[in-house]
Formats: C-alpha cells, structure tokens, sequence
C-alpha cells in the first residue's frame, strides 16, 4: 500500500506502539511474575519460589475469596446481559431518529460521570438512614429503618450499574446492523417470536453479547470501589486482598501472585468465552 | 369449473401515512399460476401494497383475500405467502441449507425429511450440493435461486417479489429475468412482483399493472399495456416515447388533425381519444413507429417532415437518431440496423414519416 | 418485535414499562447525589432540612462549601493536570498506532494489534501494581547502582500518569484508526498528484479528517483519566487526584460537599460529553 520510501516513516510510527506496549504492558507483568515467584529469605535477599502460590492455596480465606468473587462476577455479568439485552434491542429496532439519540445518550451519561459518584449515589439511596429505607417506611412497608447496604445484594446491584453501559453499546451497535428485512424474513417464513430471537437476533448479536460480557466479566472482577463502599469491610472481594497486600501488609510478592492469579482467571474467562463463541479478540474488541 | 378463486385479490385498498395516503382504493385479482407485475417509479406506493400483502403493514380500509380467505389481521407468519426481499434477506449467520430449511423448522418438519426437501428444492432451482455452503461463498445469481428456494420450499401460494434483481448488474439482471419466469413457470406458483423496471415486467409478466400516486393507470397484458397505453402516464413511463404537445384543429369521426405551438400539421387516427376542437392534446409516439428516408417520397402522405440528424446514438439493436426539423423540434427515431442507413451522419438531411393511428392522443394534464 | 410485525397491546405495554423502570434505575443514583448537595443539613440523607447553597460557597464551618474546601480545589488540579497529559500522548499515540494499523502491513501486524488491544482485558488493578512492582524494582536497582534517588518511579504523579496511559491508549486508538479506516486514500494521492509532499498530503489532507476522531478520543481520554479509580489508586502518590481525595472522604463519613463535587462533575462530564458527541456528528 506505502511505498519503499516510507521505510523511516514505518519505523517513526512503530516506535511508540512498542515502546509504550514493552515499557508499561509487557515488562511490568513480567515482573509482577517474577516478584510473585519471589520469596524473601531475610532483609533484601530473596530466593525464587512457588511459596506464594502454595499459601494462596493453603489459607481457604484467598481462595475462598477467589472462588466467591469469580462466581458473584459470573452472576454479574449473566445479570447485565439478561437486562440489558431487552434494553439495547428497543433502542436498536424499536426507535428511530430522535428518540433513539436520546434514549441512547441517557443511557451513556451515567458512565460519563465517576463510578465514586455512582457508588455514593447508591449508598445514598440504601443505607438505613438512606431515601428507599425511608421511602419504605413512610409507605408503611416497614415499622422501622432497614439496612440495605453491606450484603452481597448491594453489591450486585453496584456491578450490574455500574457495567450496563458496556453491555448495552456493543448490544446496540451489533443489533443496529441487523437488518429488519431479516426479522421481516423470518416472519415471513412462518416463525414466530421466540424461534426468531433464538435463531437470527441472538446469532446475529453474538459479536456484541460476546464483547459486552466480556468487558463486564472484566470490570466486575476487577472492581474495587463497589464491593468496598457497597460490601462494608467484610465484602471479601479479591482486589481488595491485593490491595491490603500491597498497601497495608506490604507483601508484594504475595500481593503480585495473587494479582497473577487474577489475571490467569479473568484471561482464561475471556479465552473461553472467545472460543464457546468463536469469536476472535481482535474482531470482538476492536470495534470501538 | 370454470369459477376458479384468484389466488390473490385486493378489493379497495386504502393505506394512509399521517397525511398521505400511499395506497389508494386499488382493487385487482391475479388468478392462480400467473405471473403479475406491478409497475412503477420509485414512491408509487408499490412497496407499500406488496408489504400489506405480505403483512408487514395494514390496510386502513378495504379487503385482501389469498385463495379466497380474508388476510386483515392475520400476521405474517400465519399467511400462505412468502416473500424474497429487495436485498434477498438470506440470513448470514446460517449457511445455505439452513436458511432454505428455516421455515420448515418452524413447521416442527422432522430434520430427515427437512434435509431431503431442501436438498431437493435446491436442485430444482439448478443448485445441487450448496447446502453446507455459506450465504457469501455464492454468487449474485446463485443467491437470488436460494432466497427463491427458500420461499419455495414452503409451497406458499403466492410469492411475493420486492425488485430482487435490483442489486444486481445489468447481464446478470438480464439472465436472472429469463431464469425467473422459467422457474415461475417450473412450479406454476402465483408471482407477484414489483419493480420499477418497465423491461423486467415487460418481459416475465403475464399481466402488469402500472401504478403511480397509489393507484392502478393501468392492469393488462405487456402487449397491451406497451401498445394501448390507456394513460399518458402509461403512455410515457412505460417504453421510450416522443412527446409533442399540440392543440387539437380539427375532429372528424376519429380522424384528427392538430397543430404543434411552431404551427407543424400532425394528422392522427384516435377513436376513442374524445378531445374536441381547440382542446390542448399530448400526442406520444414510439420511436420505432417513425419511418425514416433519404427521400421525400409521395407528396400527400401523412405527417412527413423533412429533419436535421443533430446526434446518432449507436447502441446496436437499440439505435437511434434524433432528427430536429425545422421548428427545432426533436424526435427521437428508432435507427434500423439492416444497411441503409450506416452511413448517417450528424447533420445529414432525413425525411421522418409514422403513420396517423401510431400516435397515442391524450388531452394534456392542467 | 419489531414495528412493522404486529404485536399484542399488552407485551408493547410490559415492554415499554421495563423499559422505563430501567431508566428510573439509571437516573436513580445520580438524581439523588444532585439533590442532596442542596440539603441544609451535615449528612447526605434525609431528613430533608430545607434548600441551601452552602455546599458550593459556604464558608464557615461545618458549611465548607467546595469552592473553599482546599483539598478538594487542590485534587481537582491536580486530576485536571493528570487528565491532560494522559489525554496528550494517548492521542499522539493513538494517532501513530493508528496509520500503522490502518496504512501498513508487515509481519507480526495481527500480534502486535492483539498486544494493542490486551490493556482492555487486563483489570485496572492488575495494570496498577505491575506498574507500580516493575517502577519499584527499577527505582531500587538504580538506586542500588547509583546511590541517587530516582523519587519519578516511586508512586506519584509521573507513576498514575503512565498507568492511565497504558490503557486510555488503546482506546484513543481503536476510535482514530476506526475513522482512518473511513477515509478514502484516493484523496491523499490526488493531493500528491497535485503537488503535496506525502507528509504536506497528511497534514493538510488526512488529519482535519481525523480531526473530529482526535478530538473525540481527547475528550474520552479526559473523561476516563478523571474518573479512573483502580489503576490510580496502586500508583497515587502524596498528590491525590480528586477520585482519590473523594474516596478518603468517603470512607471518613461524608458530608453534602461530597454531593456538590459530584453534581460540578456530573454536569462537565455530560456537557464535555455530549460537546465531543455533537462535534463527531457534525464532522460525519
């Protein structure tokens, strides 16, 4: 496509790419592998070793907490999708024009603004002296205040608000590029409702559903803020354990294996879930 | 039996948008195993009444019976009527033989006899062996015979045809025209099919109707309708015409004498044309009806006028010249292609002649 | 299921109530942050103690309004300094990746556009302590050797700036290279044709068409680098950026103030957003 001549123009635009993807992606997660393997043996001298690995294994609190927080963001993401999916295909086929603008910026303004201000929003409306506690009470549903916060409910309700909107762009913009003609088509062709969402919506929105539970799986598993302010202390989400690692205990090399462990999980998840669909990464992702 | 019901019949079919009424009071029938075209440009409302047959939009008033049975309410997956979509509409995430095999699915057709069916529909549309294919493994044709196959296999009573060959270019428009009243022909099934190309209806119809502003101008056979043109509008949308505006000199029985605004004399035979004296009148005339000569020839024919060729139009069978006489008014003449005149030049002098009942009168519109 | 397929009244009903209860959920939380930095009372919550603007200019204690609260004013520099650079070279970046992947092919292109697009998967946190871990065993190697301090790699500023940047890059690049990928190289080469220089041919031909993208993606840059939390968190240093700052107080039991910072920031990211929205519509 570009001449020869181009050859230091080539190299020009290399540079960065490598240099960022070397210097901030590649590198660093070799040594956050190499620290996990780590284990100090007296001040300044350490010896490599699976140690860490072994007591990540052998204390049932890491991997408990493991286990709990893959689960809760599997159930997550199941949940973002069944909602969300009903919601991304009456943007995409039931508005047109103006309507469908505004439902889908109202959609995307929400996620514009810090997930710190979402999450405070719903402590705001949760906590027992909170606006649906009161709301309960006045309604006469409740005699008195009720805590809503600090259980695995809250924080469910956070992860799916706060990942919707990664479900439901690519969902709108797979399910915008289906035709009607091909609905039309399946009507015409005898089918009803369900025999067309399963057979021509669903295998058509595959890209997007793919994409969309990814990147929730993703947000989920990786978020911090949520299952904190939402789950109280005791929310025992796995980030928060590398955090107290890394900040509080300052064990880095336990913290890295379990920010290892993290990452093996949420790449072997998006890995399956390329494979069950038979998607590529690049053609999943790439659409921005 | 001689009282067969059509396969399809509209009576007084209306459908308004808002404020604008896209069908109006059009009323047809087409009986079972023909082939019916419904002519028109672009906006005619055409879309509009095949899509209420389908059941994609309905009717505000009036009735649409299929084999005699009212359609009004019924949806479109209960209706015995399949239809191939402008852009065919084959489903991209099935391959070929699933998507033939849709519609039998949804019947709870047992998978043994579905694979044998469309194994078979797919051979008699003249591709045996596509089914494991992909949609975009196939060429432009090949997936015009799958979306056909894919309705046929349902045995619909009446196939429904939104401009399928529009998408595709001008050879194999031309072939997939033949191959399709071939196949219409294979399974005598009802066609309905919609186009704004005079030459795919004139060609595969048995009967068109031509429609404009929501209505029908005009239902009957291609010969008819090119021949007999009952409209103006018909008369101009359908086939090349000349159109000369005239008023209307002198009437006697159905011979009719008029005179162009540069003060020419055209002599034309209309029975039936109803214009009076001094009524303003659109005369059309096909190209191929003017003559053409070198010479003058017998004083006191009709409508001969001696013309400059301002253009030679090669396009083989199809030529033409414009010839522009001596008031500046153009004609366009259908150019024979059988010696003669190979050696017409731009600015050679020409004597154009047609015959006084070739010309189709209407009175002018306004 | 779709218009033109007739459907029962009551499904469009239940459907259209689904959807309307869906953006109840989605206003809910914000709706109420907003309007709780106007209750005249110490704590964001009901009872409603009347309408007050001391949240935004209150001076006296315990009414601090944000404009006078130092630490708040303080982070939001400092996150407005982060932002920008984060959104400079993501778009430089972004811009370089983006001819690349677009303009040339070479061996490895399919590898290195996964590499490109791996920061989406790996979580924030994850990117936050290999950064932090691999600038730490660096700064300790050096200072080891040189017996200096290099204080740039320890957690601080240039720390969170490379963080957010790791990632904003990638999707600084997706949205350029996917408008790159629209223009119509015959518009280069008539430029060249007429007598541009290739690199003259770019810059006058080839990025005002990208302008609205570059643009775009700056404002998106911003946007996420101001509200990026996980990354930030492992790499901040003594100067906290305002998601930071928030959280501390957050934690410390809030006060409205914390609701009037939300609702200034709930009102910039929707203007900006919406401006960068219009100016990409516009330009198509």
């Amino acid at each position: 496509m570009v001449s020869d001549g181009s050859k230091l123009g080539f190299y020009l635009l290399l540079a960065p790419i490598l240099l960022w993807l070397a210097v901030l992606i590649i590198l660093p997660h070799i040594g956050l592998f190499v620290v996990s393997i780590s284990e100090r043996v007296g001040p300044r001298e350490y010896e490599y070793g699976i140690g860490n690995y072994v007591t990540f294994f052998e204390e049932p609190l890491y991997w408990r907490t493991f286990a709990r927080t893959a689960i809760m963001s599997i159930a997550a993401t199941a949940l973002t999708l069944i909602l969300g999916f009903p919601i991304a295909y009456y943007i995409a086929k039931l508005t047109r024009g103006r309507t469908k603008t505004t439902l889908f910026l109202m959609c995307m303004i929400p996620f514009w603004v810090s997930e710190l201000v979402r999450t405070f929003g719903w402590m705001i409306l949760l906590r027992e002296t909170g606006v649906i506690s009161n709301a309960l009470q006045y309604l006469g549903l409740v005699d008195g205040p009720v805590e809503m916060l600090y259980n695995d409910a809250a924080i469910m309700v956070g992860l799916v608000y706060t990942s919707i909107l990664f479900m439901v762009v690519p969902l709108v913009t797979t399910l915008d590029s289906l035709d009607d003609s091909l609905i039309e088509a399946g009507y015409d062709l005898g089918g009803t409702g369900a025999a067309i969402l399963r057979e021509i919506v669903i295998p058509h929105a595959m890209p997007g559903i793919v994409s969309g539970c990814i990147v929730v799986f993703m947000l989920s598993l990786g978020n911090y803020l949520t299952p904190i302010l939402l789950g109280g202390k005791d929310s025992l989400w796995f980030t928060g354990m590398i955090y107290t690692q890394f900040i509080t205990r300052f064990n880095w090399e336990l913290g890295s294996a379990l920010g290892f462990l993290l990452l093996l999980l949420s790449s072997a998840v998006v890995f399956l879930g390329l494979k069950l669909s038979r998607q590529s990464l690049a053609e999943t992702m790439g659409r921005a | 039996m001689t009282t067969h019901t059509p396969d399809l019949s509209c009576v007084d079919l209306v459908k308004d948008f808002d404020s604008f009424r896209a069908v109006d009071h059009v009323s047809f029938e087409v009986p079972q195993g023909s082939f019916f075209s419904i002519l028109g440009p672009s906006g005619c409302g055409k879309t509009t009444l095949l899509r209420m047959i389908a059941g994609f939009q309905s009717p505000t008033s009036g009735d649409l019976r299929i084999k005699g049975r009212s359609m009004i309410g019924v949806p479109p997956n209960k209706r015995p009527v399949s239809m191939v979509f402008q852009h065919l509409a084959l489903f991209p995430t099935m391959n070929i033989g699933d998507n033939v095999g849709f519609g039998l699915r949804q019947r709870g057709v047992a998978k043994p006899e579905i694979t044998r069916r469309v194994e078979d529909i797919l051979a008699r549309v003249g591709l045996p062996g596509v089914a494991q294919r992909r949609v975009d493994q196939l060429s432009g044709g090949q997936k015009q015979r799958v979306a056909i196959a894919r309705c046929m296999v349902l045995e619909p009573d009446v196939l429904l045809l939104d401009e399928p060959l529009g998408a595709l270019d001008l050879k194999l428009r031309e072939h997939m025209k033949i191959e399709l009243k071939a196949l219409q022909a294979e399974f005598n099934t009802t066609f309905v099919y919609i186009t704004h190309d005079q030459s795919e209806a004139l060609v595969m119809s048995d009967n068109i109707a031509v429609m404009n502003h929501g209505r029908f101008e005009q239902v009957g056979p291609p010969q008819e309708v090119y021949h007999d043109p009952q409209t103006a509008f018909v008369a101009g949308f359908v086939g090349e015409a000349n159109k000369i505006a005239a008023t209307v000199a002198a009437v006697n029985g159905p011979n009719l004498t008029l005179r162009t605004e540069a003060g020419t004399e055209l002599k034309a035979t209309a029975p039936a044309s109803g214009l009076q004296s001094g009524q303003r009148a659109q005369v059309f005339l096909r190209p191929e009806a003017i003559g053409l000569s070198m010479t003058p020839g017998d004083a006191g024919e009709d409508n001969v006028s001696q013309g400059t060729v301002t253009a030679v139009l090669f396009n083989g069978a199809n030529s033409s010249v414009t010839v522009e006489d001596a008031s500046g008014h153009a004609l366009s003449v259908a150019l024979p292609q059988t010696g003669g005149f190979a050696d017409l030049r731009r600015g050679s002098t020409v004597y154009t002649r047609w015959h006084p009942d070739k010309a189709r009168l209407y009175a002018a519109e306004g | 299921m779709i218009p033109t397929v007739p459907q029962p009244a009551f499904a469009k009903w239940c459907y259209r109530a689904y959807v309307l209860v869906f953006f109840v959920y989605l206003a809910l939380p914000l709706t109420v942050v907003c309007v709780f930095a106007f209750n005249d009372s110490v704590f964001p919550s009901l009872p409603w103690e009347g309408f007050t603007w001391a949240w935004f200019f209150g001076t006296e204690d315990p009414f601090v309004g944000v404009f006078h609260e130092r630490a708040i004013l303080r982070s939001i520099g400092t996150s407005a300094f982060i932002a920008a650079w984060v959104a400079g070279l993501a778009v430089f970046t972004g811009t370089c990746n983006a001819f690349l992947f677009v303009r040339h092919s070479f061996r490895g292109k399919a590898l290195l556009y996964i590499l490109m697009l791996l920061p989406l998967i790996i979580p924030g946190v994850i990117l936050g302590i290999s950064i932090l871990v691999f600038s730490s065993s660096i700064a300790n190697t050096l200072e080891d050797a040189t017996g200096l301090w290099f204080d740039g790699l320890r957690p601080g500023l240039i720390l969170v700036i490379l963080g957010q940047y790791s990632f904003i890059t990638t999707f600084a690049t997706l949205v350029i290279a996917a408008r790159l990928q629209k223009f119509d190289p015959s518009l280069e080469e008539a430029a060249l044709n007429l007598g541009a220089t290739r690199l003259g041919a770019v810059r006058q031909i080839t990025l005002p068409f990208l302008m609205p993208a570059i643009v775009a993606s700056a404002v998106v840059a911003v946007l996420m680098s101001f509200e990026n939390f996980n990354t930030t968190l492992m790499l901040v240093g003594s100067d906290s950026p305002l998601t930071i700052t928030m959280f501390d107080k957050l934690k410390q039991g809030s006060t409205p103030v914390l609701n009037a910072v939300s609702l200034l920031l709930i009102v910039a990211s929707a203007v900006l957003g919406l401006l960068s929205l219009m100016f990409q519509k516009r330009k198509d």
